[in-house]
């Protein structure tokens, strides 16, 4: 069954419970995501979908489109919000992309230049929290963690299905931890799936790093709205 | 003999030759421009220079008063914009920018470091006594047969505990981040800034690596 809503007032048909992140970009209209990822289950956890849809603000990626729905993405106010909260993630960890092997491919960092983010209007923290090495093949730079909890979800053990990836403690003692018997039984091309599906440059394969030279990285190639406008699934 | 007697004569209080003053009134017309690195690494500064010669076409409305590159070392008269590169790592930065501040009509941080610290803000997740330890006392390569010892003397700007972005310290009006900003990034806001456009950095050319 097919339902009508209205983004920014104008009117588009959409197939009745779609996900409306989907259906805005299925219409040409980007709404930005960090933990949602097409083709899989939401999370729901960065927010930085935010839109206003019946006069609430709530993350595109949780809510299914209904008949009647009129949804708001680019009033300033609600466009404000998510540079906001993309400027507080920027704040909350420390987002060094001179210095980071992610820089290029790094969905925060290409976000952060879709919004036009030129500085966090928030103090920055510079949060420590140490690094985690003891894993054959891969380590993480906690401090770059934005708790998107893909990997939590998503990269599992391919025997038995536990989860690898866990967040420890809450708040600002949140700490993403891995465990070290299933990450090292973990096939190369899983570590990089890994890799590739955190968002920022927290989850890095040891051994490779700065392999694609600058201008012909993944989001300089093309654009992260471009990608999600083009219904890009991994 | 104390060797912390303030110098009496400031290099710029030196007898210079006069500006022909036709050329003094061609510059005192145009919009003036004050330049800074602080706690950087100056590679903003010849990022400006990369505009190659857009600069020529930006020199046409802008006079460059102090700065690195005119090594003009106190801003001679109220400027219109300051240009300010690197973060605030030592009391010295402060009252530089402090300086900068009071003497420019808008002030603009310019990269990494001065938009949020940059590179020497690695520091900041490291206690400030440890870096001296490692950076001075068990540095391996210290002369041997010397004193291990952390500098410290009037002339010497104190360090502070923590890298700070500029706008943490005084009030900035844009930001241009990048490590460092490609030149034509520097150009859009300064030509913007000159024209009297409101600056606006596109996403094609915003970075911050």
């Amino acid at each position: 069954m097919s339902v009508r809503i209205t983004i920014d007032g104008k009117e588009y048909k959409a197939g009745d419970g779609a996900t409306l992140v989907d259906v805005a970009a299925d219409n040409g209209v980007y709404i930005p995501t960090l933990c949602y990822k097409r083709g899989k289950p939401c999370l729901g956890t960065c927010r930085t979908c935010s839109v206003r849809v019946n006069g609430n603000v709530m993350a595109a990626c949780t809510v299914p489109v209904a008949d009647g729905m009129e949804v708001e993405v680019n009033e300033p106010e609600v466009a404000n919000m998510r540079k906001m909260l993309v400027e507080l993630l920027f704040s909350e960890g420390n987002h060094n992309c001179p210095s980071c092997e992610k820089s290029g491919r790094c969905e925060l960092q290409a976000v952060g230049y879709e919004l036009e983010m030129m500085v966090s209007r928030f103090p920055y923290r510079f949060p420590v929290r140490p690094r985690e090495h003891a894993a054959k093949h891969i380590w993480l730079e906690r401090d770059r963690c934005i708790f998107c909890q893909r990997c939590v979800q998503f990269i599992r053990d391919r025997e038995t299905g536990q989860k690898i990836f866990s967040i420890d403690h809450r708040g600002s003692h949140a700490s993403i931890e891995i465990d070290v018997k299933l990450a090292d039984r973990m096939p190369p091309e899983q570590v990089r799936e890994a890799a590739r599906l955190c968002p920022v440059g927290c989850i890095l394969e040891k051994g490779v790093g700065y392999d694609q030279p600058i201008g012909k990285r993944k989001f300089e190639i093309k654009s992260i709205r471009e990608r999600a406008l083009e219904r890009e699934r991994q | 003999m104390n060797k912390s007697v303030k110098q009496k004569t400031a290099s710029h209080e030196l007898p210079a030759t006069q500006l022909d003053p036709s050329v003094r009134a061609a510059r005192d017309e145009k919009i003036q421009v004050a330049m800074i690195g602080l706690c950087g690494c100056w590679g903003c500064t010849l990022s400006f220079l990369d505009m190659d010669e857009t600069l020529l076409r930006l020199l046409e409305k802008v006079n460059i008063t102090r700065s690195s590159l005119t090594d003009v070392k106190r801003i001679p008269h109220r400027c219109a914009i300051g240009f300010v590169e690197g973060g605030i790592a030592n009391d010295e930065n402060i009252e530089t920018l402090e300086h900068f501040r009071e003497n420019c009509d808008i002030l603009i941080s310019v990269g990494a470091c001065a938009v949020w610290g940059g590179v020497p803000a690695m520091r900041n997740v490291v206690p400030l006594e440890e870096c001296f330890r490692e950076a001075y006392l068990d540095v391996p390569t210290a002369e041997p047969g010397t004193e291990p010892l952390i500098p410290y003397h009037p002339d010497i700007p104190r360090i502070t505990t923590k890298v700070y972005p500029c706008h943490e310290v005084v009030k900035m009006d844009y930001f241009i981040p990048g490590c460092p900003p490609d030149g034509a990034a520097i150009f859009k806001v300064l030509d913007d800034l000159v024209n009297g456009r409101e600056v606006g950095l596109p996403k094609s050319i915003n970075r911050y690596d």
